[in-house]
């Protein structure tokens, strides 16, 4: 590895985990450990959480309740918009229910094997250990999940799992639980306990005297930049698939609030780990803005399968069973359809490289529903998932209880995020990150049902207690606007803003934004190689240059001006492209969601490399020209013992 | 199989611009070419976008999001049809739904309730007033019981989930002959008081969320059924009958809204 990518520095460990007591109780210790603030205290203790998904509308809500005085500011028009809401599928929970094996310690266990041993273990067990907590809450919020005819709870095995530990509320699991959240969150804002700051965009971190204490943010309707001052900040702002530009984040979705963080010292963990979800309706043309998830619940139900032969572009219907090759079921015999997505994903790909790819341009394959309507009737496979066959044929136009659905991988979640130690505190004092934003719990690849899980357990009940600790050393030094870090801060985002509109070259923000993200879907997506990323590592910097020479970027300022506000999400986006690259190059193993074409087995499989690279890869910002600085943070299994996974 | 066809359309869209809240709209006309069937009707709005920016024009505001008819961003009257002829979100409307040389009239919600923005943007925050009024059950994290304590039985669960689908949109607003909000407030009535979870805060959340609609700008209920025949998500009629259900019982019972 050339030194000139990057530099090496300080290794970085968490040290809040009390790891004196054993795995299982070290969650209980650090509550007991943590300092509390008296709740007659908590008045004088001001929160900001920027964002109102899963992780910040419960965070929001919970602290609220708690009695601190939480600004929550997020940057669509209301709190129930954030793209959580389109999460489908479910939500992991170690209930048991089933009566089928599951514990806490068996999905912590599949957590950290599902996530590819590049997870933290105390931060995943933990995650286990709420998981049944954050399904009371949501039924007693009224979440209307999935019921049998006895009144109690459905669940399902889901993505992988092999146990049924999936609690859903039919293909609209992240809207309800959503709501669940956003409910809450509203009750609070009426009781006068959280101010909200709707269509605010956060563009900025203010650091003083080595603590995060606020917030520069610019009002999208009036374009007002102001600031906002607190005791502690806590970043909920989601993933940053979009830097792909097609994924199926919301348009809005944006690395923006993490990646100004990081360019004020947060480190950046594992930048590379992005996960490639299996069942995404293929793109139609050059037009297409986003790409459409179907739950991969439906490959409980549906078989994935291609023609035998390059190039047979019969009609499905009309290709026999002995000419269709299930590869999933062939190569797969345990697991089937119901393989991790990281694999399912790469298969996918597999096959449409060697031609055998379905519809208008190969890259397709089929998710076949004719077994299971047989067998169940399709009464029943429309009570399962008749959102998800409406949503398709819509979009496509076709029925699919007939042809069955085609369907492709596409970017979908980012494991990697801003470093967090157990408290989810950054490597700022005062900054934690909840929910996407972070990187703790879903290590290289992230099991389906678990994000909901995560969101929640870290917004409901991960920081509303770890976060006394920090703040009982508060109310701090009362900051206000005329302080230097305040005043530089808020006048480096208005140079930016200005800037952004001065240049007006001949392109537009969004053909840099898809330039890039095709960039990235094809040098740094399912699969990498040192050339492929050297090879975007030279364009990178190019494009970024000619965004800030180049762009086009209507209007004014002091409007709604949505163009300027993509311009400045694109912005951020080159830049972290960058990083995603120089991380994927440095990690030469495959691991998870990251398949690096030099390190797989005679099979075609990943191979990891834990001798060299069980370790969290956080980075440190620095300006452009100087190579960002590494930091890692060693990886230890003490209770799930290292393993090259199979699903064979 | 496939959908993907050659045809292109040209439509011609006559556009609701609007600077800001304060200054006057009108409609202004555009001509699109090259408009592919299977584009969304927001990707067209797109490709209009990126021109206008080229020829140095202002391009046209409308929110949107998730792209995939959950989050309820997205909302636009086309020829008078609150999110077009497809009953979907505009997001999920596709340009196969028209027909070459169509003229559009694409006009942001039309209600007292929901102000413009910008073009075709509005401002719906009075739905949030009225979730914060009385939308939620009081159950502050973590004084849950086990999730199996109240078993539900499954046709309340399924008929709350019918009424919780509501994603927040306002076409029902847009498409009332009165500007009601109705439906929205009776979706949320209707998914709590039919869950056993909901009862004890039933009464009190009825009269508060009524009460905060009244507050706004929204007009009265004449069950038109406008809203219901637009709703993306099928919220039905029945909703507003339970919520009607409710308000007269909480009224008869005397309950009064504590705050």
């Amino acid at each position: 590895m050339p030194l000139e990518l990057f530099t090496v520095g300080e290794p970085i460990a968490d040290t809040k985990a009390p790891r004196d007591v054993p795995i299982k109780d070290r969650w209980n210790e650090r509550r007991f450990r943590a300092r509390l603030v008296n709740p007659a205290n908590r008045r004088r203790l001001s929160v900001i959480v920027v964002g109102t998904g899963l992780a910040g509308g419960s965070a929001a809500a919970t602290l609220a309740e708690a009695g601190y005085r939480v600004k929550n500011f997020w940057f669509q028009d209301s709190p129930r918009r954030a793209h959580s809401v389109a999460a489908q599928g479910g939500i992991n929970a170690a209930k048991n229910y089933r009566n089928d094996g599951d514990s806490v310690h068996r999905l912590f266990y599949d957590t950290v094997k599902g996530g590819d041993f590049r997870s933290r273990e105390d931060n995943v067990h933990r995650l286990a250990e709420v998981s049944t907590a954050i399904i009371d809450q949501c039924v007693a919020q009224g979440v209307p999940f999935a019921r049998e005819y006895g009144g109690l709870l459905d669940n399902r095995s889901f993505g992988g799992a092999q146990v049924s530990r999936t609690f859903y509320a039919r293909g609209q699991t992240g809207q309800q639980l959503l709501y669940g959240a956003y409910q809450a969150l509203e009750r609070q804002i009426g009781l006068g306990n959280v101010e909200q700051h709707p269509r605010t965009e956060m563009l900025d971190l203010i650091v003083v005297d080595g603590r995060a204490r606020g917030i520069v943010v610019r009002h999208l309707i009036t374009g007002e930049i102001t600031s906002h001052m607190a005791d502690v900040v806590v970043l909920a702002s989601g993933g940053y698939s979009n830097v792909f530009y097609l994924s199926t984040n919301a348009k809005g979705s944006n690395v923006t609030a993490a990646w100004r963080a990081h360019k004020r010292g947060a480190l950046f963990a594992n930048p590379c780990y992005t996960q490639i979800h299996p069942t995404c309706i293929p793109v139609s043309g050059d037009y297409q803005s986003k790409l459409t998830l179907m739950s991969e619940s439906l490959r409980n139900d549906g078989r994935v399968w291609v023609p035998k032969e390059r190039g047979d572009t019969r009609d499905p219907r009309e290709i026999p069973e002995d000419e269709r090759d299930y590869y999933l079921e062939r190569i797969y015999p345990a697991f089937g359809n119901l393989v991790p997505r990281d694999i399912a994903s790469r298969q996918a790909k597999n096959v449409c490289d060697e031609g055998r790819g379905v519809g208008p341009n190969g890259l397709g394959v089929y998710l076949d529903f004719s077994d299971s309507i047989q067998r169940l009737g399709r009464k029943a496979i429309e009570a399962k998932y008749g959102n998800l066959f409406d949503m398709y044929n819509r979009i496509t136009g076709e029925d699919a209880y007939e042809t069955g659905m085609r369907i492709y991988p596409a970017v979908h979640y980012t494991m990697g995020g801003l470093w967090v130690d157990y408290d989810l505190q950054s490597t700022i004092p005062g900054l934690f990150v909840i929910g996407e934003a972070n990187f703790s719990d879903h290590g290289a690849n992230r099991l389906g049902a678990s994000a909901l899980m995560q969101g929640l357990a870290d917004g409901y009940f991960v920081l509303p207690n770890t976060i006394n600790d920090y703040l009982a050393d508060g109310p701090f030094e009362k900051v206000d606007a005329t302080h230097p870090a305040v005043v530089e801060a808020e006048q480096a985002v208005k140079t930016q803003t200005e800037k952004l509109l001065s240049i007006n070259g001949t392109r537009t923000v969004a053909s840099f934004h898809r330039e890039l993200g095709k960039l990235m879907w094809d040098l740094c997506g399912m699969e990498r190689s040192e050339e492929s990323l050297r090879k975007a590592l030279d364009r990178i910097p190019e494009i970024r240059q000619e965004f800030w020479t180049n762009v086009k970027v209507s209007g004014e300022q002091g409007i709604f001006n949505q163009n300027l506000e993509h311009a400045g999400r694109v912005a951020d986006f080159i830049e972290l492209a960058e990083l995603m690259c120089v991380d994927a190059l440095h990690r030469n193993e495959s691991c998870g969601g990251h398949f690096r074409a030099e390190s797989q087995t005679p099979e075609g499989e990943a191979l990891r490399d834990d001798e060299n690279f069980a370790y969290v890869a956080a980075w440190e910002y620095t300006p452009e020209n100087v190579p960002p600085v590494l930091h890692r943070e060693a990886l230890e299994y003490e209770y799930v013992h290292l393993a090259q996974r199979s699903y064979k | 199989m496939t959908s993907t066809e050659t045809r292109t359309m040209s439509l011609t869209l006559r556009i609701w611009r609007q600077r800001d809240a304060t200054k006057k709209g009108k409609m202004v006309t555009y001509h699109v070419t090259d408009v592919s069937p299977d584009m969304s009707f927001l990707e067209m709005l797109d490709v209009l976008n990126e021109k206008l920016i080229l020829d140095g024009d202002d391009p046209v505001a409308f929110d949107h999001d998730c792209r995939e008819g959950i989050c309820g961003s997205c909302g636009l009257m086309i020829n008078g049809i609150a999110h077009g002829p497809e009953q979907a979100t505009v997001c999920q409307l596709h340009m196969r739904s028209f027909s070459d040389g169509d003229v559009l009239d694409i006009e942001p919600w039309r209600s007292g309730g929901f102000p413009v923005v910008k073009d075709l943007a509005v401002d719906r925050s009075a739905f949030d007033r009225i979730i914060s009024a009385g939308g939620f059950i009081s159950v502050p994290t973590g004084t849950a019981p086990d999730a199996h304590a109240v078993p539900v039985p499954k046709k309340d669960s399924d008929a709350a989930f019918d009424a919780a689908t509501c994603i927040g949109c306002g076409a029902c607003v847009a498409a009332c002959p009165n500007g009601s909000a109705m439906l929205f407030t009776a979706a949320k009535v209707a998914h709590l008081g039919l869950l056993p979870q909901g009862q004890p805060e039933r009464d009190a959340r009825v009269l508060k969320m009524v009460g905060q609609q009244d507050a706004e700008d929204f007009g009265g209920c004449s069950n038109i059924g406008e809203c219901s025949a637009v709703c993306p998500k099928g919220i039905s009629m029945e909703t507003i009958s339970r919520l009607n259900h409710d308000l007269l019982g909480a009224l008869r019972a005397g309950a009064v809204p504590t705050s």
